[in-house]
């Protein structure tokens, strides 16, 4: 009997209110999936596609961007920036062959625990049916242009 | 409140709204709006000959709950600080029709002044309290509970004036008519509160009022009263010695949720009254209980302006409408914006022992800035590498407290923009919308979170823990 | 035989701009010719792959290599040019980060052959396809296998210095070749290895001479669809320009012409992904909160990843499409 695909899951969580209703869901002993793995940022905002690249890159089935509700982010209003990323993000990856419910937006406030563990069952439940994505990247994967070294030590003519 | 007004270090400006904040921490520079109140201030004694004189009568909404009257030109009450009357522009004789004057003709101290303007000061403040309190519910948005149809049922506000002895009846409590002593009164608790279509907080206020309504009540008339509850709320220090009493005396407690206040009689012993429908959850039975006066405990709700003034000052609300305070539990009267701090029901509702509380724990967090003369701020900030910015301005209006700043060319430098780390608090959308990565931002810098993401994948790639399939080499973060 | 140090300059999958940039160095060349003895460069000299193999490891001081590793046979003479070089340079953007040919990785191998052979504008009665192996009475012959994605150099060999551009601009490869003259004669140090050369530290926004104000776009439009103001960043105007996230060196001579920038020099520095930072900076400068009017205003970018992936694709987070794997 075939084990049952168990995806891989990874959440950008807001520090004040999506973290904080994973942290409810946590302390209201509501069960969600553990394949969902949290990165805590300070404010949705933060939201860099580089991360949502990596995480696809290094093996995540699915990416989950969460933050405060709009009209009630911490800093006012860089949830508005997330969601702007997210929609041409989400396009860019299609492109890629990344299908769109593998990048999903949730908005949950801090008091919102139980929304946020049924949403994030549901997604991963969504995903599960979708599939593994497998992402290839041939064992490579990039870092940044500089400081890759050589072991050149000196020049000889 | 008269030492308030009389202390050297306080400018008490009534009056008057707040239009700009500029600036941080330490170095605010607010602008206030003194809006025109017709009386020259530097002039007015306070005789209050104005008002007596003046001939416009109005239904007082603010102070009086629409019960009682005041003045075009008026005080709220006899011992107002400050003492100076205001000109209700919308009401006076001589700005609606051009004629009266009357309190200008008997000021002797020549304090009328129909020309005067709005004037704009501007202030450096190192630190800004906001205590800008509540909106009482609107019982008029319940319409089965009859508030403005049936004449006999008052709100909370309304029935504070009734009791009080400075108010329109002098502190009896008396029927609509102004004069038949009700024989029962209803007291319905809950009123906007704890209701998924209106509100789903608790109130925190009402249950005591009510108690203390009830209480007043049994004590100025002798009624027979009904509170109609769903959990008794009283419980700081001898509330519920207060409710106790208050079942002593008498008070009947039904624990339902009021359906309906009508007037509509059904059954023998209902002509003439005010019907109360409930379930008395107690016993399981549905109750029409006809009284003679409703009184409804109407909740209590964020300021209608509660989200321009809180973007005006650089704070948010949350999503019932109450500011924001930094931490629910540890952190209750500062904000995320350091400098501007809340207190009172501004931040949710609350009584008055709690309201005081936190005012002078506001005081006390400003007294403490103001003796330091020093901040320390939270090392989560943005910072700008002069050397990578090329001045591309894409950060220039990512950010709600306007920490970047844009720095043009001169003939020493290049143009580039830069954060105030003062402003700055650490959101981090620069960093992630600058095209350049010269924008790095401490605690939560890229490097961290790609870390964080390779780690959470380093060992079981899915689920079903299989293996790495990613040789990683964890990088050394360049230098 | 000269004493003089060996210079090599190689070309995989490319297109002969980066030899041309070289060549377009103009008196330039002298020095190299002056300074150097040219032992390897198919589009200028008869040398055969023997020839380098026949060189002792390390042999050759400075090579050149542009073009992106498409094939074996780019792989196999990059392994052979790294074994025999002292410094090994990612010349341009198909070397530094997979460049033009990597955005083939947008799709897979049988559709690019598909699109070559078997469109209506290829004159092809027979219907063939390339094949690697081929038999002959003689034997069996054989043509480079065609890699399912495009790599960059550094994604094959360890390289030295990176120098970006479609092509490398001809007054930065004048002052590469400068320094390594000087390096030579003691009188300058290389750079630490992995750096980028022959470029700048900050965006082409620096060198742009444009007015740039605060960015609120309503509406992504072309240079077609409308006349921009000549004095004002073009991204400003709607225009799609990557200036902001594309390294400086080339004195952003496409926005001077009133062109947008495409790209061409890379990601900024530690930016291990050009067009994730541009995507981010793009989005963020949308004037809009309303998903619908949002997603509106994104249909004035119909292609996204080949805007923003056009030359770093092979180089980039993802590299390659799902379907460039697909047989």
């Amino acid at each position: 009997m075939a084990e049952q695909f168990e995806p891989l899951v990874i959440g950008f969580t807001c520090n004040w209110c999506s973290y904080r209703a994973a942290d409810s869901a946590g302390s209201g002993r509501l069960k969600y999936p553990p394949n969902i793995r949290l990165i805590r940022l300070m404010c949705s905002g933060r939201i860099d596609t580089t991360f949502v690249l990596k995480a696809f890159a290094n093996g995540a089935d699915a990416v989950l961007i969460s933050g405060c509700h709009p009209g009630d982010c911490h800093y006012v209003e860089q949830n508005y920036k997330a969601q702007s990323r997210f929609l041409l993000m989400r396009r860019m990856l299609a492109q890629m062959g990344i299908e769109p419910q593998r990048l999903q937006l949730l908005w949950a406030s801090a008091a919102e625990g139980t929304i946020f563990a049924a949403e994030v069952t549901r997604m991963v439940e969504e995903i599960r049916a979708l599939g593994p994505l497998q992402w290839k990247t041939d064992g490579y994967v990039p870092s940044s242009v500089v400081g890759h070294p050589s072991g050149l030590q000196e020049v000889h003519a | 409140m008269v030492s308030v007004g009389n202390h050297p270090n306080i400018n008490l400006m009534a009056y008057s709204e707040v239009t700009k904040v500029d600036g941080y921490v330490g170095n605010f520079t607010v602008t206030v709006r003194k809006k025109a109140s017709y009386v020259d201030t530097e002039k007015c004694t306070g005789c209050g000959v104005c008002q007596d004189k003046c001939p416009k009568k109005v239904i007082d909404q603010a102070y009086e709950a629409g019960l009682g009257y005041r003045k075009a030109i008026y005080k709220s009450f006899a011992q107002a600080v400050p003492k100076y009357p205001v000109l209700d522009r919308e009401n006076c004789t001589f700005f609606q029709k051009g004629t009266c004057k009357a309190c200008e003709k008997f000021c002797e101290a020549n304090a009328i002044d129909f020309k005067q303007e709005d004037k704009y000061m501007t202030f450096q403040v190192g630190n800004i309290i906001l205590a800008t309190g509540f909106d009482p519910f609107d019982a008029r948005r319940i319409p089965q509970y009859g508030y403005g149809r049936l004449a006999n049922v008052f709100t909370s506000m309304e029935f504070e004036r009734l009791s009080s002895a400075g108010g329109p009846t002098g502190g009896k409590i008396v029927l609509r008519d102004g004069v038949t002593v009700p024989q029962s009164v209803g007291i319905v608790h809950c009123v906007g509160s704890r209701d998924k279509h209106y509100n789903n907080y608790c109130s925190s206020i009402c249950c005591m009022q009510s108690l203390k309504f009830a209480h007043l009540v049994k004590e100025k008339t002798g009624a027979t009263v009904y509170n109609f509850y769903m959990d008794i709320r009283a419980v700081f220090k001898d509330y519920d010695e207060f409710y106790q009493r208050v079942l002593e005396e008498g008070t009947l407690f039904v624990r339902g949720r009021v359906a309906e206040v009508t007037d509509a009689a059904r059954l023998p012993g209902e002509e003439g009254k005010l019907i109360i429908q409930a379930e008395d959850t107690l016993i399981g039975k549905q109750r029409r209980i006809p009284v003679d006066m409703v009184i409804l405990s109407a909740g209590l709700e964020p300021r209608r302006d509660a989200k321009e003034v809180g973007k005006l000052f650089g704070i948010s609300c949350s999503a019932a409408g109450w500011y924001i305070e930094r931490h629910p539990k540890l952190d209750p009267v500062a904000t995320m914006t350091d400098g501007v701090l809340i207190a009172g029901c501004a931040q949710g509702p609350k009584d008055i022992p709690a309201s005081v509380a936190q005012g002078a724990a506001a005081a006390a967090r400003v007294a403490g800035k103001i003796q330091q003369k020093e901040i320390a701020i939270e090392p989560i900030r943005a910072s700008i590498d002069k050397d990578r910015c090329s001045a591309c301005r894409i950060c220039n209006n990512q950010c709600p407290f306007k920490a970047i700043n844009y720095i043009e060319a001169t003939a020493e430098h290049r143009a580039y923009s830069e954060v105030n780390s003062a402003l700055c608090q650490g959101c981090g959308t620069c960093v992630a919308a600058c095209p350049s990565g010269a924008i790095s931002g401490t605690v939560f810098s890229s490097q961290q979170i790609l870390a964080q993401i390779g780690g959470l994948m380093l060992l079981n790639v899915d689920g079903n823990g299989h293996g790495a399939r990613v040789e990683e080499k964890l990088e050394m973060v360049p230098a | 035989m000269s004493g003089k140090p060996k210079f090599a300059m190689y070309w995989a999958a490319a297109c002969g701009g980066c030899e041309i940039a070289v060549l377009n160095t103009n008196e330039k060349i002298l020095d190299v010719d002056a300074n150097f003895d040219v032992v390897f460069w198919p589009v200028a000299m008869d040398a055969k792959y023997k020839d380098v193999e026949a060189m002792e490891d390390k042999s050759i001081l400075l090579t050149l290599f542009n073009g992106a590793i498409r094939n074996d046979e780019n792989e196999h003479i990059a392994h052979l040019l790294r074994k025999k070089s002292q410094i090994l340079v990612a010349f341009g953007a198909c070397a530094t980060q997979g460049g033009i040919p990597g955005l083939a990785n947008l799709s897979n191998t049988k559709s690019m052959i598909d699109t070559a052979f078997h469109t209506i504008s290829t004159d092809n009665p027979d219907g063939i396809t390339p094949q690697t192996t081929y038999k002959m009475p003689e034997g069996d012959i054989t043509i480079p296998t065609i890699y399912p994605a495009v790599k960059s150099l550094n994604q094959v060999v360890p390289v030295d210095y990176f120098m970006p551009g479609c092509p490398p601009e001809s007054h930065q490869i004048a002052a590469v070749i400068d320094l390594v003259i000087q390096v030579l004669q003691g009188k300058a140090q290389l750079p630490l290895t992995g750096a980028v050369i022959g470029a700048g530290n900050s965006s082409v926004c620096e060198e742009c001479t444009r007015t740039r104000n605060e960015k609120k776009i309503k509406q992504f439009t072309r240079i077609q669809d409308f006349k921009p103001d000549p004095n004002l960043c073009l991204l400003e105007q709607g225009i799609l320009c990557c200036g902001s996230a594309t390294r400086s060196g080339c004195g952003a001579v496409c926005p001077k012409a009133a062109v947008p920038c495409v790209g061409c020099y890379g990601a900024t520095e530690d930016s291990p992904d050009q067009g994730a930072r541009l995507l981010n900076a793009v989005a963020s400068v949308i004037d809009s909160r309303d998903p619908a009017e949002i997603e509106k205003i994104l249909d004035g970018i119909p292609d996204p990843a080949g805007m923003f992936y056009r030359f770093g694709m092979a180089g980039s987070l993802l590299r390659a499409s799902k379907a460039a794997w697909k047989e």
